[in-house]
């Protein structure tokens, strides 16, 4: 079996990561956005698992282990803090939390 | 008894600390017992120490009491100590006895005052502070009373506060006096970085020693305290708050504008005389200022209208004179022109004080008249008072001519002096006690006011007679005067003229306000003056409105350019820099995640570009 490339597979995490990011940027669903950032570090992922590869080092996989586990606990609190908003602004949409932007009076 | 000379300056300082404290809950009665009691004590106390120091005086005729250290800084230490000498018996007599008097008259004169603790009170310390200066052993001590006495003039000059027209007047005689008290302040930081010592008998044996005659050391010390001297005594060119401050109840006119305060001044010249002796440029110029003083103040006073006014006019001509006489070293005549005229003046003031109570408030003297048998007790004591001052002028006419620096010349100016003297002394008293009856009197002066009044104008008249300095042993004559002893007849003769002239004088103010009539049309005064040039002595020879252009109307117009801030328009700048680049970036605060999820990633590119690239 050929070993796929290196600039494929990080070819592939970048798109990914890319596709992550618009994803946070366009979307307006917080539920939507948080599925955009755990895409992007699925991407960063990637990119170590790529990078242990191609040197032959088992500390890409460690590291992978590692942005699981945070991924986890970030969608933990992420989810939580979306149930208190969504009780709090009965809405879904990021753009309606805006109440920390600077007030022509502040 | 001259033990006691401490307690003094601090009988009355007790009874304003005692008016301070419990004043308002005191009664009228209580208030007089406190506040002429202390100065009636004060006056007694006097006596008994001018007794004992006549009859039995301490080594050297000089009685020094130190009582503590006021401070130390260095080698300066200057003591908490009294100094008692001829001079200074002299002017604790004048301030104690005159004061007493005052203290009396005003009992009665203030009666009807709602503030009549407040009076006595600043009264009182007015009397401490006086009798501090003047028994200052050293000139710190001196400034404190120096300061003080001014204090007590403006919290007096203003005491019916009210009226906004007093409060100016309080404060520009503050001010204005302020000007000399400055120049003081700085002689005395010269005396003590030069000499080292603020003692008044050390500082003459130390300057005498350490600069000679005419250095400009000396010049430069003298000067700046004949600068002070001038704030104080009202002389040219800082004589202008002395007419305003007659806006003070007539009490305070009698005891402050012209028996004490203002004498002070003269007090100071003859204190320091060692170091005016050593420039005599300086007392020169003394003399120069005086003589111009007198003659120009003697101007106005003829051109007055209000009876205070032409009495502060007469005040500062007549203090001209003393400068005339301390600057041809003649402090002897100085100080007996001093004493004479303290109670001349005081009867005076207090006269007018009660004249103008019996016409009800009325101040022209031209809308006053024929009050001399109305008010006969008025009318004699001023015209026996008005007399006593034209004797102890002839004494400094007379070392005048003896004197090195002054001379027949400068003699003749200082006799025009004593005729316009007359003139306007005679033209208030005939105008307002002669002719015919022209207000309603219902007043009569009780014995609180004709008491004092007969008692200062007697001093007056006496004083006319014994020169009352030689009573007191203080005899320092003009150097020049011993040709005048080799020839005391010429001496006696050359004064006598003096008296002719004032007699003169009278005549012709008799002639001019009670023959001619000319009190009638009010605005004659002396014929042959055009209109211009008496409007020029009515105003003090335009002297406020000199000094409004000079120094008020600058002053004003630089804080109205300093109030558009142009300084801070600098500082403005930054401000407003500031707040707009504020403003710009609390746009970038949309309060949306979105938006700086895009800025992160912007931001994150920027860095990765910049590493790579």
């Amino acid at each position: 079996m050929n070993p796929i490339p290196m600039e494929q597979s990080l070819m592939v995490a970048a798109m990914l990561f890319s596709l992550g990011l618009i994803g946070l940027l366009v979307r307006r669903n917080v539920i939507f956005m948080l599925i955009s950032i755990e895409i992007m570090l699925n991407a960063a992922g990637l990119a170590f698992v790529v990078a242990g590869s191609h040197w032959q080092a088992a500390d890409g996989q460690v590291m992978f282990l590692f942005i699981i586990t945070m991924a986890a606990a970030e969608v933990a609190i992420g989810l939580a803090l979306v149930l208190r908003l969504q009780s709090d602004l009965p809405t879904l949409d990021v753009d309606a939390m805006d109440q920390l932007k600077g007030g022509d009076d502040a | 008894m001259l033990n006691y000379l401490a307690l003094l300056p601090t009988l009355p300082l007790v009874g304003f600390l005692i008016l301070t404290a419990f004043g308002k809950s005191l009664s009228k009665r209580s208030v007089v017992a406190i506040g002429v009691g202390s100065m009636a004590l004060a006056a007694m106390l006097t006596i008994g120490i001018a007794i004992h120091f006549l009859s039995a005086p301490p080594p050297g005729h000089v009685f020094e009491q130190h009582l503590w250290t006021w401070f130390q800084v260095g080698d300066l230490a200057p003591g908490f100590s009294l100094y008692l000498d001829a001079l200074s018996l002299a002017m604790i007599l004048v301030i104690t006895l005159v004061g007493f008097l005052i203290h009396l008259y005003s009992a009665e004169f203030m009666r009807d005052d709602d503030a009549y603790a407040r009076f006595f009170a600043y009264m009182n310390l007015f009397v401490s502070l006086m009798l501090i200066l003047v028994l200052a052993d050293n000139l710190l001590l001196l400034y404190l009373g120096w300061e003080g006495v001014g204090m007590c003039s403006f919290l007096l000059i203003g005491f019916w506060y009210k009226k906004p027209e007093n409060s100016k007047a309080a404060q520009k005689a503050f001010i204005v006096t302020r000007v000399g008290d400055t120049a003081m302040a700085i002689g005395l930081f010269l005396l003590i970085t030069q000499l080292g010592t603020l003692d008044i008998q050390e500082l003459g044996v130390r300057a005498s020693e350490k600069w000679p005659v005419g250095s400009g050391m000396a010049v430069a010390a003298a000067a700046l305290l004949l600068g002070g001297a001038v704030g104080k005594s009202a002389q040219l060119p800082l004589q202008t708050w002395l007419p305003d401050a007659m806006a003070g109840p007539s009490p305070v006119s009698a005891l402050i504008h012209a028996a004490t305060m203002v004498t002070a001044g003269v007090y100071l010249i003859a204190r320091t005389h060692a170091l005016f002796a050593l420039a005599p440029v300086v007392l020169t110029a003394v003399m120069l200022i005086g003589l111009l003083t007198q003659l120009t103040a003697g101007i106005s006073a003829v051109h007055q209208r209000d009876i205070k006014r032409i009495l502060a006019y007469s005040t500062i001509s007549q203090l001209g004179y003393m400068f005339f006489a301390l600057g041809v070293s003649s402090n002897g005549a100085a100080i007996n022109h001093l004493m004479t005229h303290a109670c001349f003046k005081a009867t005076w003031f207090l006269a007018a004080g009660a004249v103008i109570i019996a016409v009800n408030h009325e101040h022209d003297i031209f809308k006053m008249g024929g009050l001399g048998k109305k008010l006969p007790v008025l009318f004699w004591t001023m015209f026996f008072a008005g007399c006593g001052p034209f004797f102890s002028k002839d004494g400094i006419l007379a070392e005048v001519w003896f004197s090195d620096t002054g001379g027949p010349f400068l003699w003749l100016l200082g006799l025009f002096g004593v005729f316009v003297t007359s003139i306007y002394l005679f033209r208030l008293l005939f105008t307002v006690f002669l002719g015919p009856l022209k207000n309603d009197v219902h007043w009569k002066p009780g014995l609180a006011i004709t008491i004092p009044l007969v008692i200062l104008a007697t001093g007056s008249v006496v004083g006319a007679i014994v020169e009352y300095p030689r009573l007191l042993g203080y005899h320092p004559y003009a150097t020049g005067t011993e040709a005048a002893h080799a020839s005391p007849y010429l001496h006696a003769a050359i004064g006598k003229i003096a008296v002719g002239v004032a007699l003169a004088g009278i005549y012709v103010a008799y002639r001019l306000f009670v023959r001619h009539k000319h009190y009638e049309a009010g605005e004659v005064v002396v014929p042959h003056i055009t209109l211009r040039m008496r409007r020029l002595f009515a105003a003090g020879w335009y002297f406020d409105r000199a000094y409004h252009a000079a120094f008020v109307v600058p002053f004003q117009a630089t804080s109205r350019f300093l109030r558009s801030e142009l300084i801070d328009r600098g500082y403005d700048a930054v401000v407003a820099l500031v707040q707009t680049g504020h403003r710009q970036i609390r746009r970038s605060q949309t309060g949306r995640l979105r938006w700086y999820a895009a800025g992160i990633a912007v931001g994150a590119v920027f860095c990765l570009g910049a590493v790579l690239l």
